[in-house]
């Protein structure tokens, strides 16, 4: 799997002991199907339900899961694009789970994102020098021949022609509006950035770039990233620790190597084996674990373990009771898992079914 | 599309077939809705004609001095037959002169400033109101949103004659009452076309970015949503000109308007309708300056919209 990009610098870094940002029990829900007489609405999507996470400075978080798992209302919420509808955030020790816009607005500084779409998160009608200069003048930073000067630095440091400053976005292949946007995430000198499937809409030459474009500004800036993406693989080289969502919740959390070698959520192990891999060889012997069934609707989440509709293991208790993320079968306190009965170290899951576990495509 | 119109597109690039050009660094879509504008010879026959009028608007004083008739003087003795009937035109009254002994041409050419004036500013309001209610209605959706839309419907559903008329009635006629009725009748219809595209908008990834930067609402709304729905803006406003044009013409027609002896080509219709029996220069020389006028920004705004959005297939669509 790590054949498939080849990665210039040493993209795992060390992280500090420190938080950076702690969220704790992050709920988030989203009414749908119109409101009630009474002006409550009827139903909620259980978009994020009770996401616990400290992310440490220095580090990189990779976030995977499924379509619909949570994962982009997940970033949203921790960067206070959305409004939390319950639990609490802190920014270095800040609690800025209520803030205002207003009152968030210093804290914006500090964490930015990078988007999806490079074509839908550029406004088509700016300059792209404009485009990278907006939060020197949304923050009152810089101005005028500075801000040109800071701006065109930028994009030198992320590899943009600084000449092409007055360009529009759409004189400007994908790779490039990706630079672009990254750019526009660095130019405040940020702590943490939360990428939201940076490189997922690119092709997989310039998804090499990019990501070794993130690496080596990392290094550089001390960066703290959380990294969404469905590519396993991606997220296996970039990432310290790796979070596995489904429906919502964290089922498994943990350094990144002995996650793909024993994952204990059978989910985890599920979504691993689903993953293509570059080796034709390989690919014919490797055993792809198939999940029966879609996942259940995030209106209706199921009772106890969410998984156990789907889950090859379930066993009665998991539909009553719902697990805790907490060290499984003697792992050390940085491997976490929400199942009550965990895969051992050279267990398999069963193999079967008809309908496959495919990593979807695309996030919505 | 037909065989023949195949060939017709085929053999000459109309103006809604895009032309491939080469790539010149920073060239704004304004710049290039121009440039396809350029290229439209109808547009710009009809630009050409808009500001040979606006040209007339301006020098009407010129046109004043040289015939030597100010515009409200009336030549009962050489501009009028012995029977006081409006005289034909002739090498001193070009074309002719009203029921007054008025010059009908120095008349048309006062006339065009209040046409253009009542078109320029009864539109610039109308826009100004209409984008910002559409702005706030769109962007901030909800209460707000629920309000404005349904004071959009409520003017809408308004007789706007039997209001303008009404209102006249208890305010007197005159130029601002004119452009203030227009106005307050317009703006809805450029405030839902503004809040449809701004639904559209605020959900873009760029609108968050923004607001993951920081940005406030009212500096996301200026320069992240706002330029956006311009462009149907601007070709709204283009062809909503000759509507207020018309639409003042109408209330001058009906004694709404700017009160006589202000010339204006509505009122000059007005005045000539107990004469065109024998007097056809006194409807035909208002009526042609109305219509050319009216014609000319309709050609035009249906340039400008081909120019915004050049997927419209002039062939196809008509």
């Amino acid at each position: 799997m790590s054949a498939r990009i080849p990665i210039t610098t040493d993209s795992r870094r060390e992280p500090s002991g420190e938080v950076l940002l702690r969220a704790r029990d992050v709920v988030k829900h989203f009414p749908v199907g119109g409101r009630s007489l009474r002006g409550m609405p009827r139903d909620m999507v259980h978009a994020v339900d009770g996401v616990s996470l400290d992310i440490y400075r220095g580090e990189t978080v990779g976030v995977v899961g499924e379509t619909g798992c949570g994962k982009s209302t997940l970033a949203r919420c921790l960067t206070r694009l959305y409004d939390l509808t319950s639990g609490t955030l802190e920014f270095e020790g800040q609690d800025i789970s209520t803030l205002s816009r207003r009152e968030m607005r210093p804290f914006r500084r500090h964490m930015q994102m990078i988007f999806q779409d490079p074509y839908g998160s550029l406004n088509p009608r700016r300059r792209v020098g404009s485009i990278i200069g907006e939060p020197f003048a949304v923050h009152g930073l810089a101005d005028g021949a500075d801000r040109k000067r800071r701006v065109q630095q930028l994009m030198e440091l992320v590899g943009l022609n600084p000449e092409h400053y007055n360009r529009f976005p759409a004189e400007f292949s994908g790779g490039q509006r990706q630079r672009i946007g990254v750019a526009r995430a660095l130019a405040l000198r940020p702590k943490l950035i939360v990428c939201d499937e940076p490189v997922s809409a690119l092709d997989v030459s310039i998804q090499a770039q990019i990501i070794n474009l993130l690496s080596d500004l990392q290094a550089e800036f001390n960066l703290t990233y959380l990294f969404i993406a469905h590519d396993l693989s991606v997220v296996q080289q970039v990432s310290n620790r790796v979070m596995v969502m489904y429906l919502g919740s964290v089922v498994e959390v943990a350094p990144a190597d002995p996650l793909y070698a024993t994952p204990r959520h059978p989910y985890s192990a599920a979504l691993l084996s689903a993953a293509p891999v570059a080796d034709p060889d390989l690919a014919e012997s490797r055993e792809r674990v198939v999940l029966m069934g879609d996942p259940p609707s995030p209106v209706h989440p199921p009772s106890g373990c969410r998984f156990h509709p789907r889950c090859p293991k379930a066993l009665p208790d998991c539909s009553e009771m719902d697990p805790v993320l907490e060290p499984r079968l003697g792992d050390g306190p940085e491997h976490l898992a929400a199942c009550h009965h965990p895969l051992a170290d050279d267990e398999r899951l069963p193999v079967g079914g008809a309908v496959e576990a495919g990593i979807p495509e695309e996030e919505s | 599309m037909t065989q023949a119109d195949l060939a017709v597109a085929a053999s000459e690039p109309g103006p809604g077939v895009a032309v491939a050009v080469p790539a010149i660094a920073g060239r704004s879509p304004w710049r290039l809705a121009w440039e396809r504008l350029r290229r439209d010879r109808v547009a710009m026959v009809s630009l050409v004609v808009i500001v040979l009028i606006f040209a007339s608007a301006i020098a009407a004083p010129l046109v004043a001095d040289l015939t030597g008739h100010p515009p409200d003087a009336q030549f009962r003795e050489t501009g009028l037959t012995p029977d006081g009937l409006p005289k034909e035109p002739s090498a001193e009254f070009w074309f002719g002169t009203d029921d007054l002994g008025r010059d009908i041409l120095v008349r048309i050419a006062y006339g065009a400033r209040i046409s253009l004036l009542v078109g320029v500013v009864a539109t610039v309001l109308t826009i100004v109101v209409g984008v910002i209610v559409g702005l706030a209605a769109g962007y901030y959706g909800g209460i707000i949103d629920t309000v404005l839309a349904r004071a959009v419907d409520v003017v809408l559903s308004f007789p706007f004659l039997l209001f303008a008329i009404s209102l006249v009635s208890v305010t007197g006629p005159s130029l601002w009452v004119a452009i203030i009725v227009i106005s307050m009748f317009s703006w809805a219809s450029v405030a839902r076309i503004v809040r449809g595209q701004v639904l559209s908008i605020r959900e873009k990834e760029y609108v968050e970015a923004a607001r993951s930067l920081g940005s406030s609402d009212a500096r996301i709304m200026l320069f992240d949503v706002l330029p956006n729905v311009l462009a149907p803006v601007i070709v709204y406003s283009t062809l909503l000109i000759p509507i207020v044009i018309v639409t003042e013409s109408t209330l001058s027609f009906l004694g709404l308007g700017v009160p006589p002896p202000t010339p204006t080509w509505g009122g000059m219709l007005d005045e000539s309708t107990a004469y065109y029996r024998q007097a056809w220069w006194f409807v035909v020389f208002p009526g042609a300056a109305l219509l050319i006028t009216t014609l000319a920004f309709n050609l035009f705004g249906d340039g400008v919209r081909d120019a915004f959005d050049p997927r419209s297939d002039r062939l196809t669509a008509g």
